[in-house]
């Protein structure tokens, strides 16, 4: 029933968008004041050699989205795992070549966990992000950290910078946010202007949810009838979480300084998998992270520099208090010291030339039985160029890297080193700089994790990279007008090609459910990526934007020919994807619909009916209504997700909440 | 704008290729006829059950059964025969039996022994154990092992505990507190043997076969074999044989003999250097098999042999003669038709892919071979 709605309700959505077109063009054109916000939307990077997909600031507040995981789901080419819920672990997975190749950088210096190589994005909350962006491949530019050559592909969470206009002094912001799962959310952040080139920020938040929600399982039988259907809350989801950061930046001849002092620390339930005659668990999980970091850079027209510092600390405490199984009290503590330099050399107009080097050194203990406490010393320098000529950009890098770890009571392994070569070219074969095509061939590795290696009884110290080849080609289309009823028409499409080799699996040893680490695994990735957004002005005052985008991912596991899955489509990879937004602003009002669609997975490496998992697709709406209160300037906002009410896993056994709502009300000074 | 209608219409059809949901239909049964699996005239075996374990947190544990009166093997019959069971048969099954017209799942990680009606598959009840682990039976009742019992003592690392169920009400009678981490159970006479693992307890493994008086349901004593202990089974000669794990480092797995010493009282007579992960015992014979892995090849090494019980004496290193060793990955199950001692092997290959189910003859030569649900593990014999 639901499905059915659905379909009608984006087919309607097109239409009126397609009619919207045809209705544009006979308006006249009228020059509008407005045309700045628009520009906002419109404004895309045309000096990019890489593809990019990118949300920002107020598209970004439009989207019903809390945490960064939820944003991301509207890029293509990239899926989400969510175990669901507002504490639920939610992590990325870029063009099917797994979590651990994609680098997660925040603000400049990529965020790190030597212990499994997952960066939860659902811990990243949207109230301070500012711009989230996606690059296949890596950043187009030259003038990076070693390590941003490093990754297959990378996100990029930009937080927001304290921007002044003439006379102010200072900003303050503080938002409130409430809904489903007794969800409360304050935020605050002040902004202040020290002196004419020191600026500071501190922002906090505390997040607190029961986690509670409605799920139901139905089943029929072939024949039709309800075989079983059942509604049930979710329980031990709870999150109790606390975030501060505080920045400070300068501002030097021909450059900039800023530091940044971030702190999170949560306590949550884990809810675990929801199996026959199990509906309740007892695992409870603490995060503890905090990092300090730091940037120096100076760009000039010959010599640009830009230097990163950073240090971090992860504790995680880990209990299992369920009575009915083996309690578990475990910490974990981790250590990040990481340096960077990088310095680009710009002799002639046309070619730029880089060298980066970092040093990383990680380190982590844990309260297990025969721990080896390993610490890793990691050495990255990268050689990059670009040509930049009319028509024609060309970019190439070749990142060296070399790892030596160290282990307590047991020998070391072979030190690794891997050297990761990449391409990239664009090309604007027309006259006009609207269209162009670009192409990219990037070799890349990941390192495998501490729990690969090092944990007892399973990891498995012989373990080499996993490895990745990355060919893709593309087009762009983008055009941004300031006049007209079209204000903004973007159209990419790429095509890719990826391999990954001596993927690392787990691998059984023994009997009763021991694994261990095995570089074991050859993955056919094949897909295209298509986007496409477009912001008209009909009439004065009204601004639509519509953004759509859609993947199809084939990836086959072509590890050995006598396995029942050689060449099946690997686990948790939909076929078809895709999303669709629509957004309309008027004065101070703006609605925004957006509808996220996964198609058939199957949930273990068999593609059999056994493991057969439904499509799912969800329609989330929300009204947002912008106004002053004297000086204050008011935002509310009504959500409603899962508008539908669709029951749906996207992890097997890991149920997704039902319809829910989210009021956030936001004053800015 | 013939671009954007271009891309709009592109859309739709984008949409209209993507397939939408449909009502989740309860997982059906499916029925596969066996080549080569010749009935047995006269046989007094109608077919067997095989519980796949299922992968941990998959809710995968799934009931097949294979009928000799028509060559059928059936994959998953315990949804299609209870399909208004929520969430079917639940997680990680770990042993299965018959006992008069019931048929006994035990399935550790939904904390819960299952019955059905042995010929029908239908659900007749449930019992609820936390962590339950093997089932056995004893002049009509049920005795079950759960690795927590009362948490009284350490609730760090509580002991683990026999249940005993009445096979006609399906209630818990009566409880008794046993070793760390309990396993298989024998029964000899009016005693019961508890295998105790102690595999909460790394790297301080329980050591002990605890004895069980089943006449006043008491701990008569316990007798200390060897570590981490798993399997039990008693021979034709009134014997014991245990298996151990080992610690999966220094100390190997191995195979224990208990027999009666002077004063009639259990106790190890023997230890064999005999790595063993499973066994079945078939008239004088004893067949195990042992998957070990070794840290300096980074594989496993498998063995499949013969023990004879009489003698004592190892009379096989490799039961299956026809190669077909080399395509089992990961042996998991092992079961002997109690008539024509055909040897069944089930090969849990990457636990998180179905297995498959091999059938050999006596003389080791594969017969037949079948498709499974996810880690095929244990197997019960239905008779007339």
């Amino acid at each position: 029933m639901s499905y059915a709605k659905h379909s009608v309700i984006l087919f309607l959505i097109l239409i009126v968008s397609t009619l919207g077109m045809r209705a544009g063009e006979d308006e006249v054109r009228r020059d509008s004041i407005v045309l700045d916000e628009v520009a906002v939307v419109a404004r895309f990077p045309h000096n990019e050699v890489i593809p990019v997909q990118r949300l920002s600031g107020e598209q970004l507040e439009r989207l019903n989205s809390h945490t960064v995981a939820d944003a991301l789901r509207y890029f293509s080419g990239l899926q989400v795992k969510d175990y669901g819920g507002v504490g639920g672990i939610k992590t990325i997975n870029v063009r099917s070549m797994g979590t651990n190749h994609v680098g997660v950088v925040y603000d400049g210096v990529q965020l790190g966990n030597a212990q499994n190589g997952q960066i939860d994005l659902g811990q990243f909350s949207l109230d301070n992000v500012e711009e989230i962006s996606l690059y296949n491949g890596q950043k187009s530019d030259i003038l990076q950290p070693a390590k941003d050559f490093g990754s297959a592909a990378s996100v990029y969470l930009r937080t927001r910078s304290p921007r002044f206009e003439k006379g102010e002094r200072f900003h303050a912001r503080a938002t409130v946010k409430a809904g489903s799962s007794d969800l409360f959310n304050p935020s605050a952040l002040f902004e202040a202007k020290l002196s004419s080139k020191l600026r500071a920020a501190i922002g906090g938040e505390w997040l607190t949810s029961s986690g509670k929600y409605k799920f139901r399982y139905r089943r029929v039988t072939p024949a039709g009838d309800v075989a079983y259907d059942t509604t049930a809350t979710r329980q031990n989801g709870d999150i109790n979480a606390f975030r501060v950061e505080a920045n400070i930046f300068g501002d030097i001849k021909d450059g900039e300084w800023s530091a940044k002092v971030y702190h999170y620390e949560s306590e949550r339930g884990i809810p675990g998998a929801i199996v026959n005659n199990v509906w309740r668990r007892g695992e409870r999980l603490w995060d503890n992270n905090t990092f300090v970091q730091s940037a120096f850079s100076i760009i000039r027209e010959k010599f640009s520099t830009l230097n990163n510092l950073k240090y971090s600390f992860y504790h995680t405490h880990y209990v299992n208090n369920d009575e009915r199984v083996q309690r578990v009290d475990n910490t974990y503590r981790q250590h990040e010291a990481y340096f960077s330099t990088s310095n680009m050399w710009h002799p002639l107009r046309w070619l730029k030339l880089s060298a980066s080097y970092d040093f990383q050194w990680n380190s982590m203990n844990a309260d297990l039985y025969n721990f080896v406490r390993p610490e890793r010393a990691t050495n990255m320098l990268a050689i990059a160029g670009s040509l930049n000529f009319n028509r024609v950009k060309f970019q190439a890098s070749g990142l060296l890297t070399h790892i030596h770890d160290r282990l307590h009571n047991q020998q070391s392994p072979d030190d690794k080193r891997v050297f990761t070569p990449a391409a990239f070219v664009s090309v604007y074969p027309l006259h006009s700089r609207e269209f162009s095509i670009r192409g990219f061939v990037k070799r890349s590795f990941r390192m495998p994790t501490f729990n690969d290696l090092y944990y007892t009884d399973m990891g498995n110290a012989q373990l080499s990279p996993e490895r990745v080849s990355q060919y893709d080609l593309g087009v762009l289309f983008d055009r941004a007008s300031r006049f007209g009823t079209i204000r903004a028409l973007r159209f990419q499409a790429d095509v890719y090609y990826n391999k990954v080799h001596d993927k690392i699996v787990a691998y059984p040893k023994g009997q009763q459910f021991r694994w261990t680490m095995l570089n074991l695994g050859l993955v056919d990735i094949r897909g295209v990526d298509i986007s496409a957004l477009t912001s008209v002005n009909p009439i004065d005052e009204l601004t639509l934007t519509f953004r759509a985008q859609y993947t199809f991912q084939r990836a086959i596991d072509i590890t050995n020919p006598s396995d029942r899955y050689y060449r099946d489509q690997i686990p948790y990879i939909p076929r078809h994807s895709g999303s669709a937004v629509a957004n309309a602003e008027w004065r101070g009002w703006g609605v925004n619909y957006s509808f996220i669609y996964v198609g058939e997975r199957y949930n273990q490496q068999e593609n059999i009916l056994y493991n057969y998992t439904q499509p799912w697709y969800t329609s989330d709406l929300s009204l947002l209504r912008s106004f002053r209160i004297g000086n204050v300037r008011t935002r509310a906002q009504i959500e409603i997700n899962n508008l539908f009410s669709q029951d749906y896993d996207v992890i097997l056994n890991y149920p997704m909440p039902k319809r829910n709502y989210r009021f956030t009300l936001t004053f800015e000074l | 704008m013939k671009r954007l209608n271009l891309l709009i219409s592109t859309l739709i059809i984008v949409v209209a290729t993507m397939a939408c949901r449909e009502d989740d239909i309860v997982v059906p049964a499916e029925y596969e006829i066996i080549e080569n699996a010749t009935p047995l005239p006269g046989s007094k075996i109608l077919g067997f059950y095989l519980v796949n374990e299922g992968n941990m947190g998959s809710n995968k544990c799934t009931l097949d059964y294979f009928d000799y009166t028509t060559s059928t093997y059936i994959r998953n019959l315990y949804a299609d025969r209870n399909p208004n069971v929520v969430k079917e048969l639940g997680d990680v099954g770990n042993d299965i039996g018959i006992y008069g017209s019931k048929l006994y799942v035990v399935v550790n990680c939904s904390h819960k022994v299952e019955i059905l009606n042995a010929r029908t598959g239908r659900r007749l009840g449930k019992v609820d154990i936390n962590n339950c682990r093997y089932v056995t039976f004893h002049k009509g009742r049920a005795y079950v092992s759960s690795y927590v019992g009362p948490v009284a003592v350490d609730p760090k690392s509580p002991l683990g505990e026999v249940c005993e169920i009445d096979t006609t009400t399906f209630e818990i009678t009566r409880r008794i507190t046993v070793g760390y981490q309990p396993e298989e159970m024998a029964i000899i006479g009016d005693k019961m043997y508890v295998a105790n693992s102690g595999g909460y307890r790394v790297p301080n493994y329980d050591d002990r076969v605890s004895v069980i008086d089943m006449n006043t349901f008491t701990l008569n004593r316990q007798i200390q074999v060897g570590i981490n202990l798993h399997h039990i089974a008693s021979d034709a000669q009134g014997r014991l044989w245990v298996s151990s794990r080992g610690n999966y480092e220094q100390e190997g797995s191995c195979l224990y003999l208990l027999q009666p010493d002077t004063n009639g009282e259990m106790a190890v007579a023997r230890k064999f250097d005999i790595a063993c992960s499973e066994m079945a015992i078939h008239e004088n014979r004893l067949y195990y098999y042992a998957t070990q892995w070794n840290n300096y090849t980074a594989r496993n090494e498998i063995t499949y042999g013969i023990i004879d019980t009489a003698t004592l004496s190892q009379v096989s290193k490799n039961f299956i003669t026809d190669g077909t060793e080399q395509s089992i990955a990961i042996p998991y199950g092992i079961a002997i038709h109690p008539e024509s001692g055909e040897i069944l092997v089930t090969d849990a290959r990457n636990y998180v892919s179905s297995g498959t189910l091999y059938c050999f003859s006596p003389e080791g030569r594969m017969k037949w071979q079948v498709r499974t649900g996810d880690i095929p593990a244990h197997i019960a014999f239905l008779h007339k």
